[in-house]
């Protein structure tokens, strides 16, 4: 325990690192799930077929492989603005699909029944998207978004193995300096985590219910 | 071709789209040409050497020795056992935790929840290296322990799903023909609730796949450590880029492989499933709706995934 209290400023800055992580890489997620899913979903053959492609290869890519490649081969190609700004990319990268499908789920949920009321009072497409089928689709979206975002909190540990001081990368130093108290500092570390995932896992659930009695 | 959203569009209107859609085309084609010339171009290293392109042969030689390729496949072969014996314990746990889940009793249900809810907000990684410092076990059973203990949370909470999804009648009628409750829920629910779970317990066991790579940390000599580290530090930086993309495509294959074979068990065990629950209410989870808005909807044509 005391070994705990000692490093406190550590894990906190650990912990900062962590939400950093988190919020820059789910933001920009966020972003380039909505222009994937954008495309998949576009009449547009050939950004359908792009964005089906990029999906595919990135999904069955491994998140440690991503991430080596941003900590070794980007700097040897020339590109290094530093370890921090080379993990959220990474994490960008890895979890922007994972957006992406979240949010054409969503879509593909509203049932079909109400695009067809909408159609057949008048509506026009766009009337029918902006009125009728996204209003009920950001709702369905909200639940399994925030699973990603809890999947995301998650994966920032890896970065922590390629140079970056988050959670991981304190549990990591710290367990070096105090081999004595392994148990209490890795306890302490998942303390820290399970704060950020069982609540996002709480508002998850409460959303889910609001929505179900919507429907 | 005709979609709920708009109307059939019009000579003008195909038209328009066949362009726009040639012309995006062509502007990826571009994009993706000018990074393969990027790519394959010369540098200027600050110091002022010049270092061939990434396509150049002396970056691509190495290939030619018999020694890289044995490490490589010896990297491949240690992921998939480091998955295939984690898969195994996954499945096995899963059920056990499934089980615990929807018990009877208070004694096993809440501390089962408590345990499921803690290992499944913690980071694998995390795990790997708790279990490799408190228990100081080998890399390997590290790496498996980690991975069985979460899938297994994540396959349990699946099946758990599974079987509150199927109709009550179904543990009604096994308690009614004089079956124990732990034999219903062996012989009639369980079996039932696998077969409607088995494409997502598949997907899992996708990620599983990838997770493995995880161990590079720990220190176990899988695809990553052995195929691009190891190779990068013994043969030089020189190379780093030219491994990456070899283990990349394993990587794929390996897991564009099984993702295949689950989209196919998904399509087969989706028509079977559907007989058993159509006498009663639609389950809650379904997982293809044929009443929903497809992206065939919406101008798609290529209709959703089966997951």
């Amino acid at each position: 325990m005391e070994a705990v209290i000692e490093n406190l400023p550590l894990f906190l800055e650990g912990f900062r690192n962590t939400l950093g992580l988190l919020l820059l890489a789910g933001t920009g997620a966020l972003v380039f799930g909505i222009i994937i899913a954008a495309m998949r979903i576009s009449p547009v053959a050939s950004l359908r077929g792009f964005a089906t492609v990029y999906t595919e290869i990135v999904r069955n890519t491994p998140l440690t492989l991503v991430l080596f490649f941003c900590a070794y081969i980007l700097p040897y190609l020339q590109f290094s603005p530093g370890y921090f700004v080379l993990a959220t990319i990474g994490l960008t990268v890895y979890t922007s699909p994972f957006v992406a499908e979240a949010l054409r789920s969503g879509v593909n949920g509203v049932h079909v029944g109400q695009a067809e009321a909408a159609r057949s009072v008048g509506l026009t497409f766009t009337q029918t998207l902006s009125f009728v089928v996204m209003p009920q689709a950001v709702r369905m979206v909200i639940p399994p978004l925030i699973n990603v975002f809890i999947a995301l909190t998650k994966n920032t540990s890896v970065a922590g193995a390629f140079f970056v001081f988050e959670l991981f990368g304190a549990a990591r130093k710290i367990t070096n300096d105090r081999g004595d108290e392994v148990l209490a500092i890795l306890l302490a570390v998942a303390v820290f985590y399970l704060l950020v995932t069982i609540s996002l896992g709480l508002i998850a659930g409460r959303v889910e219910k609001k929505v179900a009695v919507l429907r | 071709m005709t979609s709920v959203l708009y109307d059939a569009p019009g000579p003008k209107a195909i038209f328009r789209s066949r362009l726009f859609s040639v012309v995006a085309g062509l502007v990826i084609a571009a994009g993706l040409v000018w990074l393969i010339l990027a790519l394959g171009a010369p540098k200027t290293s600050a110091n002022g050497a010049v270092q061939p392109g990434l396509w150049d042969v002396s970056r691509w030689d190495v290939f030619a020795d018999r020694e890289v390729w044995r490490t490589l496949g010896r990297g491949a072969l240690n992921t998939l056992r480091m998955a295939g014996v984690a898969a195994a314990f996954a499945l096995v746990l899963g059920v056990l935790f499934s089980f615990g889940r929807v018990s009877d009793t208070k004694w096993i249900r809440i501390p089962t929840t408590v345990v499921l809810e803690f290992v499944r907000g913690m980071p694998v990684l995390l795990m790997m290296l708790f279990i490799l410092l408190v228990f100081s076990t080998g890399s390997f059973w590290a790496g498996v322990a980690a991975l069985s203990v979460y899938n297994g949370a994540i396959i349990g909470e699946a099946l758990r799903a599974g079987i509150k999804s199927l109709p009550r009648g179904q543990r009604e009628a096994g308690l009614a023909i004089g079956l124990t409750p732990v034999a219903t829920r062996f012989r009639i629910e369980f079996p039932q609730a696998f077969r409607q779970m088995l494409p997502i317990i598949i997907a899992q066991l996708v990620v599983l796949l990838k997770d493995t790579s995880l161990a590079f940390v720990v220190g176990y000599e899988e695809l990553l450590r052995s195929g691009l580290y190891n190779l990068t530090n013994f043969f030089g930086s020189r190379y780093s880029f030219s491994f990456f993309l070899v283990v990349l495509a394993i990587y794929l294959t390996m897991n564009l492989l099984l993702s295949w074979l689950a989209r196919v068990i998904a399509r087969r065990t989706g028509s079977k499933s559907g007989g058993v629950t159509t006498d009663t209410k639609a389950p809650p989870e379904k997982p293809l709706d044929p009443e929903v808005v497809y992206p065939a909807a919406l101008g798609n044509q290529m209709g959703a995934r089966g997951l």
